[in-house]
């Protein structure tokens, strides 16, 4: 697995700085054959799998010791990796299609490996089983439509035949293309699966469909739209660029109130898929209006982000079941107090909040920033289309930022600070070296894309360049220094800056304190007796306020039983009080959606009674309708 | 890197360090007087500094780095940005870091490291500061944004020696209707994010209605002299980068001792008349329900907006 992994992320680096390379194998399936073909853009995805797939597989090997993988997990698992890196690498419709079928298959087996512990991972089984199959059927109608005119099922020939397509088949063809990518992605309203399958899976799985399979959505949409199609209208943007907006929101807001922590990274994902589509919805649109090297910046960003976000989510996922390996729970309400017991966990989970809490001097933040910078740039674009979407995204984009600080915070305050408030908790002992190490390894991704990003961005700029056909956005090794319009950033200095400013400020202090000893002492207690645990704050209390704040938008559902003594009304016996956040989305959408399915299924069945006279009347009457239709119309 | 931004950076440093708890002082001093009483004098939170320092610090039982750290990272990422900022000079002394996105987004940073000591502490108080504290922070930071987009739009830029150098090149500007609408937005900010009335009552220490205080209760001598401190920068930052942004003129571009001279004079008579003005406007208001802060953000939010709409609108 980290072979095959290293291997990826090689052939990806590779590929991005230039090398393509393609495999044509046309007798090994029928009907398609298989075709690879590795262009820069491939590369970047490549690259970021196979690196994930490296951190992730060193943790199996720690799970696998502890005897958490079972044997079946073990051999899907390097099946999983394979197709996560073949998705990208595939050269025609037909490969495509296979390989993602293949990568939701062994996923799928993946997210219900510990099915006979917990019953919540059939259903997130069957969710996933469900909504990954309706996405490849979109995607496989959104692909041939897209391929109607074209000579053959490689890219190659799609890309020179689009020219030939009617805009309304083109427009059918992106649309479908980007529901079903897009559900991959847990764009909002698709995304329902994601929360489930992604925390219910084992964690070093999440990890890998968080950090490294859902960037195959966005591929597919910047694949399909901007390299196939060459682009195509405004509006199809614009309509990436507000389901983006809203995904972000969404997620994040469900993230912010959320207590489970692996379901807490689900829907930060979700979020941060949703940036991505944001910046890849501004470059679309700048395409279309003409300016080019915007364009270029916002697919920069877009880039750039995929690669800190597989890099965060990688930490967090993998720090989360190391938590999770220790305690058992992945419930913050019962963590608390692991900074002493699990201190490498803790630091790692700390750079990785740090990062995905766009703080500088985070990895995120500079994403966002370039993020921002587009935008902002973007406003003097001719249009009141632009007008209207750019300020508004800007402001979904600063909501989110808003929200993910409080996520975070609350993450890492209430999970690792504080003290125990379980049992658990309390007992938990660190993971072993090989979890550590996979852990370690992604950490320190992070903080050199947090103080290094322009070793990677010129790359990036250049691939996000070629798409457009602009020239590169971003140049500069120290600093990062926007081409075309103004825009200044560090990061190395930043940090530079902040560890100076840190050093003159413990100077000072140690220059002007009279004493410098500490002395350890008791919290104070308002006289009252020794802390509990049970006197914190917990997850749910932490979030309270956010979640009065947006109670229009989530609708919590909230419950209070009072039950009374026998003898009298006016004593209580027990209060009990219980809250539930369901996903709105879900509730409104789908419940009605599965309620009509169900309804139809019944009006089904009494059609089909057994009766073997019945089913060779319908067999008649059909043909008889036939025949009459022909008559008709010849 | 220019001379002009060196120095004056070192002197910015040296402004807000040394006058941030003098216009504490005075804001208190201010409100004495309009609620009728003598009061202690400006001079009174650097008594109180001196007096914190020579006391010992304290690390209560079962809090971890975190507690210990958040006070120096507090100082630390306030000093930076009063470092790069253009308070004195419009030059800065390390360019790229000049970027409103950097400063609010360093400020902020400022404030999660204090919330996290608050829940590092497990104790109730510290949990009710540091949620109620992130739940601004997280309402805030949308004004904040949109407010920047607004400004950076005539200058083309979001680096801040640009933005205040295209105010001082067009003085027309200040009137227009995005930058006013931008300003009220951003003063809406900086009350909520300096734990200013009436969102959060910097005097209080009545357990229900803290948040900043909440989050500090465990901290003692050269600990608490830090707080105080950054809390006091951060006033006083935010204060600088409102009157450089909206309010610029004496602020120096040329290196030579005159123009310092005026831009550190400029600086300073700047914060103490908003300071002065924001207490007077104090006294007669009193603090916000939580529940309702979420109101007097939003209200600033429709501004922050309304500011980029009439920035493309008027061009």
């Amino acid at each position: 697995m980290v072979a095959a992994g290293l291997l990826g992320a090689v052939a990806g680096v590779v590929a991005m700085t230039g090398t393509a390379w393609s495999v044509a194998l046309p007798g090994l399936l029928p009907l398609t054959g298989l075709e690879f073909d590795v262009d820069p853009l491939s590369g970047v995805f490549l690259a970021v799998g196979g690196a994930v797939a490296v951190a992730a597989g060193i943790f199996a090997v720690g799970a696998t010791r502890h005897g958490l993988d079972r044997p079946g997990v073990q051999a899907a698992l390097p099946a999983f990796i394979g197709s996560l890196l073949l998705v990208p690498a595939a050269g025609s419709i037909g490969t495509l299609l296979w390989c993602w079928e293949l990568m939701a298959l062994t996923s799928l087996v993946l997210v219900v490996a510990e099915h006979r512990e917990r019953p919540a991972v059939a259903s997130a089984g069957l969710w996933y089983a469900v909504m990954t199959h309706v996405g490849f059927v979109a995607i496989m109608v959104g692909m041939l439509v897209a391929a109607g005119p074209a000579e053959d099922g490689s890219f190659v020939a799609v890309r020179a035949g689009a020219a030939d397509l009617s805009p309304a088949a083109a427009s059918l063809a992106f649309l479908v293309c980007l529901a079903g990518f897009g559900s991959k992605a847990g764009m909002v309203p698709l995304h329902p699966w994601l929360p489930r399958a992604h925390p219910e899976a084992p964690s070093h799985v999440s990890a890998l469909m968080s950090a490294a399979m859902v960037n195959l959505g966005v591929y597919g949409v910047v694949r399909v739209g901007i390299d196939l199609l060459g682009g195509g209208p405004s509006w199809w943007w614009v309509t990436v660029l507000v389901l983006g907006a809203v995904s972000a929101v969404y997620g994040i807001l469900q993230a912010a109130v959320g207590s489970d922590l692996k379901r807490l990274l689900g829907y930060s994902t979700t979020e941060n898929m949703g940036l991505v589509l944001v910046a890849v919805g501004a470059c679309g649109m700048f395409a279309a209006g003409g300016d080019r090297a915007l364009a270029g910046l916002a697919l920069t960003a877009a880039l750039l982000h995929l690669m800190t976000h597989a890099a965060f989510k990688t930490v967090l996922f993998l720090s989360a079941g190391s938590v999770l390996h220790a305690t058992g729970s992945r419930d913050l309400d019962a963590l608390g107090g692991l900074r002493s017991r699990m201190p490498v966990t803790t630091a790692a989970f700390g750079v990785g909040a740090l990062s995905a809490s766009a703080l500088p001097p985070g990895a995120a933040f500079v994403s966002e920033w370039l993020l921002l910078q587009a935008l902002i740039h973007g406003l003097p674009a001719p249009g009141v289309v632009p007008a209207v979407v750019l300020p508004l995204g800007v402001a979904a984009i600063a909501l989110t930022a808003g929200l993910a600080v409080a996520t975070f915070v609350k993450a890492f305050g209430i999970g690792f600070l504080g003290r125990p408030r379980s049992g658990a908790a309390a007992a938990a002992t660190e993971s072993g070296p090989a979890m550590l190490a996979g852990i370690g390894l992604a950490a320190l991704a992070c903080v050199a894309l947090a103080v290094g990003p322009t070793v990677v961005l010129p790359t990036l700029a250049d691939i996000a360049g070629g798409l457009v056909h602009a020239a590169p956005a971003v140049t500069g090794t120290v600093a990062i220094e926007l081409v075309g319009v103004t825009g200044v950033l560090s990061p190395l200095l930043l940090v530079a800056a902040s560890a100076v400013g840190t050093a003159s400020v413990v100077g000072g202090v140690r220059l002007l304190a009279r004493r410098r000893d500490r002395r350890r002492a008791r919290l104070w207690d308002c006289g009252a007796g020794p802390l509990s645990a049970r006197m914190e704050y917990t997850a749910t209390s932490f979030a309270e306020p956010l979640q009065r704040v947006f109670d229009g938008v989530l609708a919590s559902e909230q419950d209070v039983d009072v039950s009374h003594h026998r003898e009298s009304r006016y004593l209580v016996a027990a209060v009990s009080y219980r809250r539930a956040l369901p996903d709105r989305v879900e509730r409104r959408l789908y419940t009605p959606l599965l309620h009509a399915m169900t309804t139809w299924g019944r009006v089904g069945r009494g059609l089909a009674t057994g009766s073997v006279h019945r089913y060779l009347g319908y067999g008649f009457v059909t043909l008889c309708g036939l025949l009459a239709l022909l008559v008709v119309t010849r | 890197m220019t001379a002009l931004g060196v120095v004056g950076g070192v002197l910015q440093a040296a402004v807000v360090v040394g006058g941030a708890p003098l216009l504490l002082g005075l804001m208190r001093q201010v409100r004495a007087r309009l609620e009728g009483r003598a009061g202690p004098g400006i001079g009174q939170p650097w008594r109180d500094l001196r007096k914190l320092l020579r006391k010992q610090s304290i690390t209560p039982r079962g809090t971890t780095e975190v507690f210990r750290v958040a006070p120096v990272l507090l100082v630390a990422m306030t000093l930076v940005v009063a470092v790069v900022a253009p308070l004195v000079t419009t030059a800065s002394a390390v360019p790229a870091v000049a970027d409103l996105f950097v400063v609010v987004a360093l400020l902020a940073h400022a404030t999660v490291v204090i919330a996290l000591a608050g829940l590092d502490s497990g104790t109730a108080f510290g949990g009710m500061g540091a949620s109620r504290e992130v739940t601004v922070l997280a309402l805030v930071e949308p004004t904040a944004l949109v407010a920047i987009f607004a400004l950076s739009v005539p200058a083309g830029s979001t680096s801040l020696p640009a933005i205040v150098g295209t105010v001082l090149d067009d003085p027309q500007r200040l009137i227009s209707p995005t930058s006013l609408l931008a300003a009220v937005a951003l003063a809406t900010v900086i009350v909520a994010e300096t734990g200013r009335l009436p969102v959060d009552n910097p005097s209080t220490h009545l357990e229900l209605t803290m948040i900043h205080e909440a989050m500090v209760l465990e901290y003692a001598g050269p600990d608490l002299a830090l707080v105080e401190l950054g809390s006091a920068m951060r006033l006083s930052v935010y204060l600088g980068l409102f009157t450089s942004l909206f309010v610029p003129w004496g602020i120096a571009t040329t290196a030579t001792p005159l123009a310092l001279g005026v831009g550190v004079a400029a600086l300073v008579v700047k914060v103490g008349v908003a300071g002065a003005v924001l207490a007077a406007l104090e006294v007669f208001l009193a603090k916000l329900r939580l529940f309702r802060v979420p109101e007097l953000l939003a209200g600033s939010f429709l501004l922050a907006l309304l500011a980029v709409t009439t920035a493309y609108v008027l061009g």
